[in-house]
């Protein structure tokens, strides 16, 4: 079988896999690595969302092999070695921007994607960034103020807004 | 999904070597074909990557005035490369779908499959674009041949897109809010010879030229020119998310629309 090896949160890892694996199998049943969630695997809902180069990919919709030599990072690679959290992931904490957290990993994907692409958006452009990421808890209003948050601006007026 | 064969050739002449098979099928970002392959609607024996040919990839402005867009180009890299060139275009990149699948969805991946729905045809269409292979040119208005229809060849690949640069243009798109697909779009593009309109997710047969509105718009480019026509006289796509006669509604509201954004 043909094998592939990718940068995972900084360490090489390298498996042999079938041509339809996928980037969201490899991680979870070989690398053990279940943080990245599998919700639709129809690409429609992002729980399986994982940066790729730096880059939000969907890992349900990837091969494994054709990301060879990639540099991944999942959701177990954004809180620091000694357990702090990412700002984003704080903000979560902070913000209560969950609740049962099945989509929660992909969340925190997207919305590490976007600041770093974003660093101030609007609510507007955090809304729509979010278009690949479902989540059926929270209504999403928690998710956003909890990216507000991250982002270092104030979140007060969006409570006010929705109320 | 049942399994296949990989490869990920480096150069144009690999990837053509490679897909000199039935059993082949051509890989752009796979944010289509691995959902089909997923739910067993389409079963290659081997994929060919086309993401790993870097004379592929990238936005390139020509001598003469055009931008030629590589088949493996990412809608993200569009989004981000093309606006200081051709604003509309790149436009319409950074609202398909969503991040994730601008990230890894190509232009070529895209116009191969000529989704009736799909963004790019109607820019293609409406630009008067050409599509590059590795054997020949094909000109928009010969491409597309009706849903999920193209004038490709076997095995033949998308190396780029080549498009000419309008005075303006603007793509308004009607969303179907789960999907995000296109329930209408409609690019308008003037050139300096006269105006072009593609619409996309609205024609039974796919993407089509609303030539009754480029004759009008072409005389007097203004909003009032479109309101004044009858809505498109072609066969529309009617499904649970719109009937046909609102969807020909809507295309005479969204080029409208584009009429009045056009920069």
């Amino acid at each position: 079988m043909p094998q592939v090896t990718l940068s995972v949160n900084g360490t090489q890892m390298t498996a042999e896999v079938e041509g339809r694996t996928l980037l969201v199998e490899l991680l979870r049943d070989r690398f053990r690595l279940t943080g990245t969630h599998i919700g639709c695997d129809t690409s429609q809902c992002g729980a399986c969302a994982v940066h790729v180069d730096g880059a939000l990919v969907k890992a349900c919709t990837a091969l494994a092999l054709d990301l060879d030599g990639a540099d991944v990072t999942t959701i177990e690679g954004m809180a620091g070695a000694d357990g702090t959290l990412s700002p984003v992931q704080q903000a979560f904490q902070d913000h209560h921007g969950l609740q049962c957290g099945f989509c929660t990993p992909g969340m925190v994907m997207a919305a590490a994607a976007l600041l770093s692409e974003n660093p101030k958006p609007t609510e507007a452009e955090i809304r729509e960034y979010l278009e690949g990421n479902i989540c059926r808890c929270t209504g999403y209003h928690n998710i956003v103020k909890a990216i507000l948050a991250a982002s270092g601006q104030p979140v007060d007026d969006l409570a006010a807004s929705v109320a | 999904m049942y399994d296949f064969d990989f490869a990920k050739p480096a150069t144009i002449a690999e990837a053509r070597a490679a897909l000199n098979s039935d059993e082949a099928q051509a890989l752009g970002g796979g944010q289509t074909l691995l959902p089909t392959m997923k739910q067993r609607l389409a079963a290659p024996g081997l994929l060919v990557s086309l993401t790993g040919i870097a004379e592929m990839k990238g936005v390139r402005p020509t001598a003469d005035g055009q931008l030629v867009i590589g088949g493996a180009t990412t809608h993200a890299m569009v989004a981000a490369e093309a606006a200081a060139h051709y604003p509309a275009l790149a436009d319409l990149a950074r609202r398909i779908g969503d991040p994730a699948v601008r990230n890894r969805g190509t232009i070529g991946g895209s116009l191969a499959n000529n989704d009736p729905s799909a963004c790019y045809p109607a820019a293609v269409l409406a630009s008067g674009a050409t599509i590059v292979t590795d054997s020949r040119e094909i000109a928009a208005d010969d491409f597309f041949d009706g849903m999920f229809g193209t004038a490709l060849e076997d095995g033949e690949i998308i190396t780029g897109v080549r498009f000419p640069l309008p005075r303006e243009a603007d793509y308004q798109k009607f969303v179907q809010p789960a999907s995000r697909f296109a329930l209408v779009g409609v690019f308008v593009a003037r050139f300096s010879d006269g105006v072009r309109v593609a619409v996309t997710g609205a024609g039974a047969q796919g993407v089509f030229r609303w030539t009754e509105a480029e004759a009008a718009l072409s005389a007097d480019f203004s909003r009032d020119a479109v309101a004044a026509l009858a809505v498109p006289d072609v066969e529309m796509i009617s499904d649970m998310h719109a009937a046909g006669d609102y969807r020909a509604h809507l295309v005479r509201v969204m080029t409208g629309r584009a009429v009045a954004a056009a920069r």
